[in-house]
């Protein structure tokens, strides 16, 4: 049987992977934002899923304007990396899990959610930026991906409750699958940060550590937080957070903080990143 | 009824909601167009030309010859779309950033190094302007 044994929260800032891409992951600027993965690599190699269900936010690469899904389910069999402006980033192929990933749209869409379903996608930064965090610069990437993206981009994105509601119909489908699969469940974006107009670089660090501190033991009252909260407190782009709510519902109520790292800043955002573990 | 807007308090922000984006369609679709590289190419070589291939207001056009990226975003861009100029022009996020807050970068990525902009007077535009009567 298939089973969410952590999850785990990061950003997805473009910087970052273009700081790992170049070489300059070591530089005094980018050294304290890996500092806080060096556990998490170490972890991931010990933890070793077998699929990763990314929840995610594609940033005008995958989806103009002519179509903006607000759940979408990706279940190819591989999605390449997105050509975003500046040629795509030397990554690999991410492979994806086709069987699972139509497991769980017939199940999550038979519990009402609306999923769109994608067959054919390119992955930008939001996607890839989480992968060379935990797993660095393999020849291949050691995990199949199931990317779910959600519609943060064009206002209002789904409510927190509805990303959260979603982890936990993510969780049901996941434990009715037969094959026995090690799966992790990813939230990325955020924490604060603002990249438009002249309130860009606006940064929270007492908000952002509160809704750690909910995201960890009460998710449910945290998933209520209206959006004027997000776009007010942690700026603009801060909303994104609300996918880390989907990661968080996929979880058991009570979960085990296995890693926490705060920092600012990494180019315009707040980097904020945990791990979870189910715990009884 | 008119939509409950809450966000139009908030300072310095423009949220990009329906509205935003039926204005802004044209001049996010130009900007999905540069992610390919003939495309950028086309662009870079003659940008007015490239971009009166486009049913955007000529107001949305000179903005972008300005990389005016503030004007861009009153007149219905988005940001993530807005990126694929800059990072045809070669530029970050950063950078970016720091031409819609009037900041210099250096000055711009200092303020983020020191904790980035404070929230304190920054969550509503009544207490924005109260702040600068001081």
């Amino acid at each position: 049987m298939a089973t969410i044994t952590a999850g785990v929260a990061t950003p997805h800032i473009p910087a970052i992977g273009a700081a790992i891409d170049n070489g300059r992951s070591n530089e005094p600027y980018w050294k304290p934002v890996f500092a806080g993965y060096e556990f998490s690599k170490r972890w991931i190699s010990e933890a070793r899923p077998d699929v990763v269900i990314l929840v995610y936010n594609d940033h005008a690469s995958a989806f103009s304007l002519d179509i903006v899904p607000t759940f979408a389910i990706g279940c190819a069999e591989r999605f390449q990396p997105a050509d975003e402006g500046w040629g795509p980033r030397p990554v690999p192929v991410v492979e994806g899990h086709a069987e699972l990933a139509a497991h769980l749209a017939q199940s999550i869409i038979q519990e009402d959610f609306d999923l769109t379903i994608i067959n054919r996608m390119d992955v930008d930064h939001g996607l890839t930026v989480p992968l060379s965090l935990l797993f660095g610069q393999p020849e291949r990437w050691p995990v199949r991906v199931i990317p779910i993206a959600v519609n943060v981009v064009l206002y209002p994105p789904p409510s927190g409750n509805r990303c959260f509601a979603l982890g936990k119909a993510i969780r049901r489908a996941v434990d009715s699958f037969d094959q026995d699969l090690n799966v992790q469940v990813w939230g990325t974006g955020g924490m604060s940060h603002q990249l438009q107009g002249p309130r860009a670089g606006l940064i929270n660090r007492e908000w952002d550590n509160r809704w750690l501190d909910g995201l960890i033991e009460d998710p449910e009252t945290l998933a209520r937080m209206p959006h004027i909260e997000y776009v007010r407190e942690a700026g603009s782009e801060g909303i994104e957070l609300v996918m880390w709510l989907t990661m968080r519902g996929a979880l058991n109520p009570k979960v085990r903080t296995v890693h926490r790292f705060y920092h600012v800043p990494a180019s315009n955002t707040a980097v904020g990143h945990v791990i979870l573990e189910n715990a009884s | 009824m008119a939509l409950d807007k809450p966000y139009a308090d908030v300072p310095g922000t423009v949220i990009f909601d329906a509205d935003q984006a039926r204005k802004g369609y044209h001049l996010n679709q130009f900007c999905m167009s540069l992610m390919k590289a003939e495309n950028r190419e086309r662009f870079k070589r003659d940008q007015r030309a490239y971009l009166d291939d486009w049913p955007m207001t000529e107001e949305q056009k000179q903005a972008v010859l300005a990389r005016d990226y503030n004007r861009m975003i009153a007149l219905g861009g988005n940001i993530y779309f807005l990126a694929k100029i800059f990072s045809s022009d070669g530029k970050s996020f950063q950078y970016a950033a720091a031409t819609m807050t009037g900041m210099s970068q250096e000055e711009y990525a200092r303020m983020m190094l020191q904790g980035g902009r404070s929230i304190e007077g920054n969550r509503r535009t009544a207490e924005l302007s109260a702040k600068e009567k001081k």
